[in-house]
């Protein structure tokens, strides 16, 4: 019987010809990342087994990204402890601010995940790397100090969903909205423990941009990973950035799913999750229709803080201002996003319309720094989490939406679309 | 392991932002996230609480984020045991993998009110509940977890496979 390309690359890393829903295997990682809040565990516990070396230097990524720049002296201390252990390892994939941009838009866009990869991050977002036809999962802090140690983990096979989409996508809609309207429809544990994988036209249309928001945010329905298989895109994606070679998987026809879902994307509207979990999505026509005034719109983050996305709010708000009661705070994932950006006038655009530009960091996203909420205030954000207290207090309130709703948002003052621009 | 205390309930969805919100991670110590444990599902979780209590909660509990600060914060503020109907999977391998003891069992939460005083031994699933007289049994841990948890957690484990390569 047939496998499924999540099945494939952990067969593959496991030695194995084979493998079924339930195995409990160890396997090989390409890469073991980890952040400046989840490496700091990892790197005790390393210590802590007596280990001295970890198994290589050129598979462990530490990214401070969360608190850094440095936001205050516990968080710098946090992230010497990186700094010192990458010195101490000699690790290649350490990045200092200033290289440093949010880890999940970084290690593609560097090249050090790509196809065909398994990768296990301390992070939950880690899955955001399936979008190159990868394996990637998130773990704990004791996984990431295993793997540093042993270069394996252990996993248990999981089942796949198929998530079918088709059709033309109308306009304002992108990846972000697809992801969210499957959340919506399937909840917050519609995928637990479970594999998914997004295929169908709308897919082979959708850029890798948008392809890695919908995976980033697989975690949200609970799955373990988000993958869509390589194409032409993928391909050209990763030549010249991947530092090893890549290996192309595919599902097999007859492949064994969990479930199989089609969706008709003609039909998905700009999607906005409400408070306080992603899966409380309404279309735009509605949101707007409840006239929910806005304190902070945040165009950024792992889900969609690239390129892309910062080009989708500059061309809704450009030549406009933003409310003068908003705080619009827009942050390029990574240098190389953020010089795009100065490059095309991005930038410009963004600080022509009053709203500001940070270095790139997490920031916000988790209500670390940057732009946190006071109580009983509301923002909009095109990040992936809107849980209790995520920006910030644990009275105010996060919105989710795609880059361009956040830009005409920001301008409106209240939620809605930039068809009311 | 047998442990006795009495229920602190919480409902579906208990996200990693509510166990130990982000505002505090910028320390790992395990006493200073004791603190702030369940704060944001309920502010007065750590003063009402007392050591070896038991968290029930419903669906998906721990969902969120990978931050392995929210199940040390739960074992450092003395909670023994999580009884839920389901977890998210990330904070289930990490409850594990550092040695917080945590059970499946969805009859067991829908009979269990906040207050009552249970009696669980996670080694055979068996609940009992004091205050109404009834008894569950969780779902059985499987096996791998069995191992890892008789080794002492992961990190025992890699040590244990490490000697023996
Ligand atoms: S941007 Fe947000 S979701 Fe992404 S890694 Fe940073 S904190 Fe996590």
């Amino acid at each position: 019987m047939g496998m499924t390309i999540t099945e494939k690359i952990l067969a593959a890393h496991a030695g194995l010809d084979e493998v079924r829903p339930g195995q409990l295997i160890n396997a090989k990682v390409d890469i073991a990342l980890g952040n400046d809040i989840t490496a700091p565990i990892a790197i005790r516990e390393f210590k802590k087994a007596g280990a001295t070396k970890v198994f290589d230097k050129d598979r462990v990524a530490l990214v401070p990204d969360h608190f850094a720049p440095n936001k205050d002296i516990d968080s710098a201390e946090q992230c010497k402890v990186l700094r010192e252990f990458a010195k101490e390892q000699n690790i290649t994939h350490y990045y200092e601010t200033g290289v440093m941009g949010v880890e999940h838009a970084l290690l593609p866009e560097q090249g050090v995940v790509t196809a065909g990869d398994l990768v296990i991050g301390a992070d939950s977002h880690t899955c955001t790397y399936g979008a190159l036809g990868a394996f990637s999962t998130g773990v704990g802090s004791t996984d990431l100090a295993a793997a540093m140690i042993t270069g394996e983990a252990w996993f248990k096979i999981p089942e796949t969903m198929k998530f079918v989409y088709n059709g033309k996508m109308g306009k304002w809609v992108g990846g972000k909205d697809l992801i969210l309207h499957t959340i919506g429809d399937i909840g917050v544990d519609g995928a637990l423990y479970r594999a998914m994988e997004f295929t169908g036209e709308t897919i082979d249309g959708l850029s890798m941009d948008g392809r890695f928001t919908m995976a980033n945010m697989a975690i949200e329905a609970g799955g373990k990973n988000g993958i869509i298989a390589a194409d032409d895109k993928t391909k050209a994606y990763i030549k010249g950035r991947a530092e090893r070679e890549a290996v192309f998987y595919y599902s097999d026809e007859d492949a064994k799913y969990f479930d199989v879902r089609e969706y008709d994307c003609s039909k998905i509207e700009p999607t906005i999750a409400f408070p306080h979990l992603p899966e409380n999505t309404k279309g735009i026509t509605e949101a707007s229709s409840l006239n929910i005034p806005v304190d902070q719109v945040f165009i950024g983050s792992c889900t969609n803080g690239r390129f892309e996305d910062l080009l989708e709010a500059a061309n809704v708000i450009k030549g406009k201002k933003v409310h003068p009661y908003v705080r619009t705070i827009v942050i390029p994932a990574t240098p190389e996003i953020y010089k795009q950006a100065m490059k095309e006038g991005l930038l410009e655009i963004f600080m022509d319309a009053n709203a500001t530009i940070s270095a790139p960091t997490c920031g916000p996203c988790l209500g670390g720094h940057m732009g946190i909420l006071a109580k009983g205030e509301r923002a909009i954000a095109t990040s992936n989490r809107n849980f209790k207290g995520r920006m910030g207090s644990p009275e105010s309130e996060v919105y989710l939406s795609n880059p361009a709703i956040a830009a005409a948002s920001a301008v409106l003052g209240r939620i809605g679309s930039p068809d009311e621009l | 392991m047998k442990f006795s205390g009495n229920v602190h309930k919480f409902g579906a969805d208990i996200d990693t932002d509510a166990i130990i919100p982000a505002r505090y991670l910028n320390t790992s110590d395990p006493a200073e996230l004791a603190k702030h444990c369940m704060e944001d599902a309920d502010p007065d979780f750590v003063s009402k609480m007392q050591n070896g209590d038991v968290i029930v909660a419903d669906k998906n509990f721990g969902c969120g984020s990978s931050r392995e600060h929210a199940p040390i914060a739960i074992k450092e503020a003395g909670v023994s045991c999580i009884i839920a109907k389901s977890y998210a999977r990330i904070f289930y391998r990490n409850s594990f993998n550092m040695g917080l003891p945590i059970l499946e069992c969805k009859g067991a939460v829908d009979g269990i009110s906040e207050g009552d005083k249970l009696e669980v031994d996670t080694d055979s699933g068996k609940i009992n509940n004091i205050t109404t007289g009834k008894s569950y049994q969780a779902q059985a841990i499987p096996p791998f977890m069995q191992e890892l948890i008789a080794a002492g957690g992961l990190m025992e484990y890699v040590k244990l496979r490490g000697a023996s390569a």
